[in-house]
């Protein structure tokens, strides 16, 4: 059996999934304050009275590091970023210990100024007298030979604890990226760690001996214990849950839309061929007014303030919806009137808050000169209205991203969804109305209210891994796993190909994969010929290959079992 | 985080699988260092730098600037056909105000290519600056165009564009054409009668450094754009006057291209030459790029860059500035050159032979413009080449008088079919393009 656990901001989502289909299925609240005791709670509750030992898995996803980017309850850690020509790295500061060296590697990979000891043992020395225990260490170009890092990294590895790489997390190139990446990493790992740890014990003192696997931005999941290296690529795994809980549902051939509809937000992506869309280039977080721009490989997705809880207001005229929430419904005690509340008036939800649902909307359906039905009418689909504009956004955008190639413009990719599945509290009803409201064939995911859960629960383990190769200097290398060997001029693109698949293989399985899972992809091959003067001096090989997002072996059982008992 | 303070809009097409030939300069590797140094300064994430996807150009398009003979399919890739779109991307950007300027790193280039097209020259089939900028004429009633050209090469194909236009003033830095193809650019090429002084050329001796660049567009581009008041400035940027250019002799660098770009303030800034494909055009597009968007650019240069070790000769900043003297006291004259060229003549002709070096033709025309005081003056074209298909080619200004247009529809409308195999107008005022198989 499978425990799949989702915290989210309003409600902590809890399922255990077996050959049965839905086993159980535990909604808790999430108190910020204590995600530890949420989810520990979560899980207890979910596996009272079942046999610890026919338990093999829980998938976890938590907002615990993105709260603690966000905000800004940072340890101290120390940075060491070597720039070279171009941009001054002291643009991407990211904290007050943060130390810009010389030495510089080009484009190619060629060293161009070598680094310097004494600056570092310089550096080091400081660092240590501030109590710095952490440090990440970034270097342009560092993708295309980390000897700079690696350089850095041994004269002061014995003196401090767990020490980043830049190479390491992410085979992509852009400096700034791989700087805030490497420090968020270094950064978030003690809380990470603490956390995790703390879970595992507390499952292990109950008797439950099982691997924790953690849902990634990218909606894959990797081990806890992988996880102590990368805790960055746990960030924002939320929308990802919503979306892989969705995967089951969708059409193998045709585009699908997937909302997932909260209390405060909507989060959207795309799913091709039940595959989703990834960011080419890696998350974003806000923070503040701030942004803080990763090579965290994510989901494609677009979370707008629409959600049960958004408030309604009337001003000149004008009904709105969102993108502020200000509390809950007034049906739960609120002052603004909700989506919620129209869900009230409308009959769709029952209970207690009808009354104040009902004096909410009223002053809005006066204003209007239209009854309070038909306020709530109007309220509901204003929200549908916002939702659906703001995907055809989002789809116009994924469809004007720039390319880079003749046959990409002519034959790019183009998304053009006619189905959405809904997932959320209010998924039917949302549904029903988005019908009416659109072309789109409009569905509610089967369980929609835990499908999330679900959806971490089922999800595989992902990775990715880039490949160089460089003729002319006779070397292949894939920094960020440690892989470089030397090669022959004879060296093709097939080779890198091949030898990067053996490289995802090991990874995979390194980081918790199944064997069974493991659907292997190309995503970028290219090969340039490098001419030097009249003649071709060598190839420029970039290989990228991944495991496809995308839901374990043997789930479809599980999911059979979903559809026939929903 | 860093931010542009002039907003700036980037169109990024490196064509990563399109190549003249394997081994040609102008092949698939060539902006692949430019990506990637692009890509790990992180340039388009700094916020007020945008990235547009390029629109693909139109046969329209294409017709507003050219006379294809035989047609358009048969001069053109696909690959031009996008270089061409993102050009006008660009433009369309600045136009509208979604950023205040706009550099198209697109290939392949254009500004070899004339007015007609029978092949590629150069590395050049169609003009992508002019295609834009006759875009943006129609479209948005731009009114007074400057072309800063500062490719190596003389960009002798935007100044056959614009030979005879009042409107367009093209300013072309260039290697002097005794020592660089394609072999002109010389002071004494002026600009037709009707727009006599409007072409101007500095051709600069080898070995001309960041000193000589910029002391020619202090004293020289600068002062003339003042005088000439444009609308819109617009960069042929070229970049191959890098001291590390296989194809060249000068002596320029990233952090001279950047400076230049700063003082010279393009609105619209679209690729062109460059050819040191690895170790000058990743710092050169990086600095220009900065330059744009107003940010600190000091720190991007060369691995190499050695400033004393490119400096000009004393010989050379001499040459330079007696240079200067002639070009401004050309531009000074212009009001009476253009009296000379049109003194009492009705129209003017001449006939030339163009080379097409990279397709290995040859082209011969005779052109006749009227001389007009109201306009830019009707011209036509009579070209041919060997043993393909003859034409009139006959150009309506944009902003054409009454005499001219009925001059210009008489030519088209009377081409003898036992002459011709091919009659065309470029109707600029009404924006329209006639074709008559003859």
């Amino acid at each position: 059996m499978i425990i799949g656990l989702d915290v989210g901001g309003t409600h902590t989502d809890v399922v255990l999934l077996g050959e049965e289909g839905l086993i159980r299925e535990y909604k808790v609240r999430t108190d910020p304050e204590d995600l530890f005791s949420t989810v520990l709670a979560g899980i207890e509750h979910i596996v009272e009275g079942i046999e610890p030992d026919r338990i093999n898995r829980v998938v976890l996803s938590t907002t615990l590091t993105t709260n603690a980017i966000v905000q800004e309850k940072y340890p101290e850690v120390g940075m060491i970023v070597s720039g070279g020509p171009g941009i001054d790295p002291e643009h991407f500061r990211t904290n007050r210990h943060y130390y810009s060296i010389t030495g510089s590697i080009d484009h190619r990979g060629r060293e161009v100024a070598p680094v310097n000891l004494d600056e570092i043992h310089e550096i080091a020395a400081a660092l240590k007298k501030e109590g710095i225990r952490n440090v990440g260490i970034v270097g342009k170009f560092s993708v295309r030979n980390p000897a700079h890092e690696l350089a850095v990294y041994h004269a002061i590895k014995d003196d401090f604890g767990k020490i980043f790489l830049g190479h390491h997390v992410s085979g992509n190139l852009n400096f700034p990226r791989r700087i805030a990446t490497t420090f968020l990493n270094t950064t978030i790992r003690p809380i990470h760690k603490k956390f995790f740890a703390a879970v595992k014990q507390s499952l292990e003192q109950k008797g439950l001996m099982i691997p924790i696997h953690l849902l990634k931005a990218d909606g894959g999941t990797m081990s806890f214990e992988a996880s102590l290296d990368f805790p960055g690529q746990t960030i924002l795994s939320g929308p990802s849950a919503s979306v892989m809980g969705a995967i089951a549902f969708a059409s193998e051939t045709e585009e699908t839309l997937v909302l997932d509809i909260g209390g405060t937000t909507t989060d959207m992506a795309i799913l091709v061929d039940r595959a989703p869309l990834l960011d080419p280039v890696g998350i974003t977080l806000s923070q503040n007014r701030k942004r803080i721009q990763t090579l965290i490989r994510s989901l494609e997705t677009r979370s707008i303030g629409i959600g049960g809880d958004s408030a309604v207001r009337l001003q000149d005229g004008i009904l709105t919806v969102g993108p502020d929430r200000e509390g809950p419904a007034m049906a739960y005690g609120g002052k603004v009137p909700t989506p919620t509340d129209a869900f009230f008036v409308l009959g769709i939800q029952k209970g207690d808050g009808l009354a104040a649902s009902t004096a909410g909307i009223a002053p809005i359906a006066q204003a209007l000169g239209i009854s309070v039905e038909a306020a709530a009418d109007r309220i509901f689909d204003e929200a549908c209205n916002v939702i659906l504009s703001q995907a055809g956004q989002m789809i116009d955008a994924i469809n004007s991203k720039p390319v880079y190639t003749v046959h990409e413009l002519q034959e790019g990719l183009q998304v053009h969804p006619k189905r959405i599945l809904v997932l959320g509290g209010p998924a039917p009803e949302f549904a029903d109305r988005l019908r009416t409201l659109s072309d789109f064939d409009v569905r509610a995911v089967p369980h929609w209210s835990v499908a999330n859960a679900i959806g971490a629960a089922l999800a595989r383990t992902t990775c990715e891994v880039t490949l160089f190769g460089d003729t002319q200097r006779e070397i292949v290398s894939a920094p960020e796993e440690d892989f470089s060997e030397p090669v022959n001029r004879n060296f093709s693109k097939e080779n890198a190909v091949e030898k990067a698949f053996v490289l995802l293989r090991d990874k995979a399985v390194r980081i918790g994969a199944d064997t069974r899972d493991l659907e292997m992809e190309v995503t970028e091959d290219l090969q340039f010929n490098m001419v030097r003067g009249f003649y071709t001096a060598g190839r420029n090989i970039r290989v990228k290959v991944q495991v496809k997002p995308g839901l374990i072996h043997g789930y479809q059982a599980i999911i059979e079992r979903l559809l026939s008992n929903a | 985080m860093l931010c542009a303070k002039h907003k700036t809009g980037l169109v990024f097409f490196p064509a990563f699988d399109w190549a003249i030939s394997p081994n040609h300069p102008e092949r698939e590797e060539r902006l692949l260092y430019t990506q990637d140094q692009v890509l790990e300064e992180g340039l388009l994430d700094i916020d007020g730098i945008i990235e547009y996807k390029p629109d693909i150009a139109t046969i329209r398009d294409i017709q507003r600037t050219h006379f294809c003979v035989p047609d358009e399919w048969e001069v053109t890739t696909e690959s031009h056909f996008i270089s061409a779109g993102g050009a006008k991307t660009i433009g369309m950007a600045v136009m509208d105000k979604q950023v205040e300027r706009g550099f198209a790193l697109v290939r392949p280039p254009g500004h070899h290519a004339m007015r007609v097209v029978h092949g590629s020259r150069g590395f050049c089939n169609i003009n992508i600056e002019a295609m834009m900028i006759e875009y943006l004429r129609t479209a948005y009633k731009v009114g007074r165009v400057a072309i800063v050209d500062t490719d190596c090469h003389h960009g002798d194909g935007t100044q056959d564009i614009y030979w005879h236009d009042p409107d367009v003033l093209f300013i072309s830095l260039h290697q002097d054409g005794r020592t660089l193809y394609p072999g002109s650019g010389f002071l004494n090429e002026l600009g037709g009668p009707n727009a006599a002084g409007l072409t101007v050329n500095i051709p600069l001796p080898p070995n001309t450094s960041e000193e000589g660049f910029i002391y020619a567009l202090e004293e020289m581009v600068l002062p003339i754009l003042a005088d000439f008041k444009p609308d819109i400035i617009i960069n042929s940027a070229g970049q191959d006057n890098h001291y590390a250019d296989p194809l060249t002799n000068m002596n320029f660098s990233a952090q001279g291209y950047a400076r230049l770009t700063e003082l010279l303030k393009p609105d619209i800034a679209v690729l062109e030459g460059g050819y040191s494909i690895e170790s000058a055009l990743p710092y050169m597009n990086v600095g220009i790029i900065l330059a744009m968007a107003g940010l600190d650019y000091s720190r991007v240069r060369e691995p190499d860059y050695d400033p004393d070790g490119i400096r000009q000769g004393r010989e050379v900043t001499e040459y330079i500035r007696r240079l200067g003297d002639k070009v401004m006291t050309g531009w000074n004259r212009r009001d009476e050159t253009r009296k000379e060229l049109q003194a009492g003549k009705t129209f003017d002709q001449r006939r030339r032979s163009i080379f097409y070096d990279t397709d290995n033709i040859l082209e011969k025309q005779e052109e006749t413009v009227r001389i007009c005081e109201e306009c830019g003056g009707c011209w036509s074209i009579d070209t041919s080449s060997d043993g393909r298909k003859r034409a009139l080619a006959v150009h309506l200004p944009i902003k054409g008088c009454a005499a001219c247009r009925e001059t210009a529809y008489q030519w088209y409308e009377s081409a003898d079919p036992k002459t011709f195999d091919l009659a065309l107008l470029q109707d600029r005022q009404k924006d329209r393009y006639l074709k008559r198989e003859l």
